[in-house]
C-alpha cells in the first residue's frame, strides 16, 4: 500500500480505478441551541437528508428544546446580540424589541421562499419517518417531562441512548 | 454521456442513473425502473406521484421536492414514504424519468 493509497476514503475497484466513497446512509443531528439560526440548520439539514433517503435522528438537548417545546416552538427567535452575522452593534441589538423585530424580518423572507415555521417543519420531519428525541438531562434541568414537548417527540432518552441510537451512522451537532 | 436499456429501448441518463431527456421515457418503462428501486409493483398511489413529477417538470423545468409533493400532489408525506421509502422526490423522479429535482426543502 503506498502513502497516497491510505489517504484516501475511496476504494480502488477490481481493475485499479478509484470508485466513489461510500454514501452516507444514517446521520444523528443534535440541535443544542434554541435561536432561530441555531435551530433551523438542523431542521434542513434533517430534512434534506430524509430526500436523500437516508435515515435520521434528531436530537433536542439544552435549548434546543425549545424548537420542540409545546408552548415555546411557534416563538423561536433571532439573536441580535453576540451575533456579528446579523451587522448589528451589540447595543442597537440589545434595545427592547429588537429581536422581534429581526425575527419577523427573517420569518417574511422564510414564508416568501416557502420555509415552513418550527412546528410545521417538526411535524414534515416526523412525518417523513425522522425520530425525534429529547434529552434526558436537559429536560430535568428545565424540568420538563414529555408532555410539555410536542407529539413529534418520541421519547426522552440519556446520551448513552443517542450513542447506541446513533451507531453505524454520522453524527452532527449543531 | 452514458446510456443504458429500460423496456427494450437505448435512452441517456447522467452518472446517477437519471434521464436526461424525459421524452425519452415512456409509461412502459416505469415498473423496470421501479425494480430497480426495490419497488416491486406500481400502484394507483404510485402512478399518482409519477404523473405529477412528469407534469411539473413540464410545466417548472424541474420536478417536485418531497415538502412540495406533500403539498400539492394529494399524498401526503407519510404516505410518501411509504409509496417511496428510499426519498420520494428523488425516487419518483427515477422512475418518471425526469431529472433529480433539486431544492434544499
Amino acid at each position: 500500500m503506498t502513502d497516497a493509497d491510505t489517504h484516501t476514503d475511496t476504494h480502488p475497484d477490481a481493475a485499479g480505478a478509484p470508485s466513489r466513497p461510500e454514501p452516507i446512509t444514517k446521520v444523528s443531528i443534535v440541535i443544542s441551541k434554541g435561536s432561530l439560526d441555531g435551530v433551523y440548520p438542523g431542521l434542513i439539514m434533517a430534512s434534506g437528508a430524509r430526500a436523500e433517503g437516508i435515515e435520521v435522528n434528531l436530537f433536542f438537548t439544552f435549548f434546543g428544546l425549545d424548537a420542540v417545546h409545546r408552548k415555546r416552538s411557534e416563538h423561536i427567535k433571532a439573536a441580535t446580540v453576540g451575533n456579528p452575522g446579523m451587522h448589528m452593534a451589540t447595543v442597537v441589538g440589545a434595545l427592547p424589541g429588537m429581536s422581534a423585530i429581526a425575527t419577523h424580518m427573517m420569518e417574511k423572507k422564510m414564508t416568501a421562499l416557502d420555509i415552513p415555521s418550527v412546528p410545521e417543519f417538526i411535524e414534515f420531519i416526523s412525518d417523513t419517518g425522522a425520530g425525534i428525541y429529547g434529552c434526558q438531562l436537559a429536560c430535568d434541568m428545565f424540568g420538563f417531562t414529555q408532555d410539555d414537548l410536542v407529539d413529534q417527540v418520541q421519547d426522552i432518552i440519556t446520551v448513552g441512548e443517542f450513542y447506541e441510537m446513533a451507531a453505524g451512522g454520522e453524527i452532527i451537532f449543531t | 454521456m452514458p446510456t443504458r436499456t429500460v423496456a427494450g429501448t437505448t435512452v441517456e441518463v447522467n452518472d446517477e442513473g437519471f434521464f436526461v431527456d424525459p421524452a425519452q421515457w415512456t409509461e412502459a418503462m416505469a415498473p423496470e425502473l421501479a425494480a430497480e428501486e426495490g419497488i416491486a409493483a406500481l400502484t394507483d398511489d404510485h402512478w399518482t406521484v409519477i404523473r405529477f413529477m412528469r407534469s411539473e417538470y413540464a410545466e417548472k423545468g424541474t420536478g417536485p421536492t418531497v415538502r412540495v409533493l406533500g403539498k400539492t400532489s394529494g399524498v401526503p408525506v407519510k404516505e410518501l414514504y411509504q409509496l417511496f421509502p428510499k426519498g420520494p422526490a428523488k425516487i419518483a423522479a427515477r422512475v418518471a424519468g425526469i431529472p433529480k429535482p433539486r431544492g434544499c426543502l
